[in-house]
């Protein structure tokens, strides 16, 4: 696969055509949990309820044990996501927080404060990461 | 005929519509973002259109990934309130303009915009927010809605270039329309915004105002900015900001800034709010 330039920034899964493809099944999972029957069919097995879809087994993992970086590595959406955070009785803001490694207490704080600034933030060249 | 008489751009930010929904509105949280949109109100109370067009996305709500549509127009007669996760939202249902609909989805097409046909479909924040911002806690909101929906959540979206030619061609089909119809066309989303991964939460403050001045100014400028320039410099999620170009798009040459409105926070997002009227 090429490697495209969105690559270079920082921190973010861009969800481009290849993530979407490995994310199929993944995110299809995290679409039925619109429907409340399956969120409650979620909370009464999790494990179980997961094996209804054809996610990789490192997928269904990462959906366990909400590891939300993981699941956008592996193809998640955040949009997706959100529906799982939801399903916890959390919201985006919980979410994105996670993400970020922060408490919700600490990232809400940050964003009154102005939100994240980009400095420091364009690429991971300029931060001496590797792409 | 049927004419735009102006456009909205706006955020449209689920937590926005919560506040509402759950009563926290005048919380000190919430409190100055809708007394920024209270001239907005008044504004639309004021001109009162027959149409609205939503230009907005959807969030994995009424597309899942079956099926992912660049341009979508809603051309049915209602729309039902997607359930996304924690039950629908307490907003009456949306009345579409299924003649315009089909309209505008004929001429488009023959403009050589290959737009996906939704004869049925359900809506999501991203278009009710924008219309609780505008038109409060109606019973049923007072005008119909024509939703386009644009894939901004798989990459690439349209571009903005694509974006601003579309608008134009909406402005013709708008026109072509025999019907006196006043149509207000919304673009929603953005502004700057990232809600994954590690660099959750960045805000561009610079970017959302000089996007704010271009749209006024030099909407040839934005079509220009390339998408990795808004997911760079405005976070992942501020791609959505080419659907403003739709929006200014469809209003012609020459625009008059009626109002401008800009706040961070609103959970995640940095908000923005303006009233372009046509004077083409």
């Amino acid at each position: 696969m090429s490697k495209e330039a969105y690559e270079d920034i920082p921190g973010t899964w861009v969800f481009d055509a290849q993530r979407a493809r490995q994310g199929y099944h993944l995110n299809e999972f995290l679409y039925s949990l619109m429907k409340d029957a399956n969120r409650q069919a979620f909370r009464a097995d999790e494990r179980a309820y997961t094996l209804r879809f054809r996610m990789t087994e490192e997928q269904r993992e990462a959906v366990l044990k909400r590891q939300w970086n993981r699941l956008l590595e592996l193809g998640g959406v955040s949009y997706a996501l959100a529906k799982l955070a939801f399903t916890d009785g959390k919201s985006y803001q919980y979410m994105a927080s996670q993400m970020t490694g922060m408490t919700e207490r600490e990232y809400v704080d940050m964003m009154l404060k102005g939100g994240r600034s980009v400095e420091g933030w364009r690429s991971k060249a300029e931060r001496g990461e590797s792409g | 005929m049927a004419r735009i008489v102006a456009g909205i751009g706006t955020s449209h930010t689920p937590a926005i519509g919560a506040a509402v929904d759950n009563g926290k509105a005048d919380q000190p949280y919430w409190k100055p973002l809708f007394a920024g949109y209270e001239p907005t109100k008044a504004w639309m109370a004021d001109v009162r259109p027959d149409v609205v067009i939503m230009v907005y996305n959807d969030h994995v709500n009424a597309f899942d990934f079956k099926i992912i549509p660049t341009f979508a127009i809603g051309c049915g007669e209602e729309f039902p309130i997607a359930d996304e996760g924690w039950g629908p939202r307490p907003v009456p249902p949306v009345q579409g303009h299924p003649e315009l609909a089909a309209h505008l989805v004929q001429s488009l097409v023959l403009d050589e915009f290959d737009i996906t046909i939704c004869n049925e479909m359900q809506v999501d924040h991203g278009l009710t927010v924008p219309l609780t911002l505008t038109f409060g806690q109606p019973e049923r909101w007072p005008c119909c809605v024509i939703p386009l929906a644009v894939n901004v959540i798989q990459y690439p979206a349209p571009t903005g270039h694509r974006c601003y030619m579309l608008g134009k061609a909406i402005r013709k089909a708008v026109a072509s329309w025999p019907q006196d119809l006043k149509v207000v066309i919304f673009g929603t989303g953005g502004m700057s915004h990232q809600i994954q991964g590690p660099r959750a939460g960045l805000v561009n403050r610079e970017f959302d105002l000089a996007f704010l001045d271009g749209l006024s100014r030099d909407p040839e400028r934005l079509v220009r900015i390339p998408p990795l320039e808004y997911l760079r410099e405005a976070g992942a999620e501020a791609i959505e900001l080419v659907m403003w170009l739709i929006m200014r798009g469809a209003l012609g040459e020459r625009v008059r800034e009626v109002y401008r409105f800009y706040h961070v926070p609103a959970s995640s997002t940095a908000v923005g709010n303006i009233i372009l009227e046509s004077e083409s």
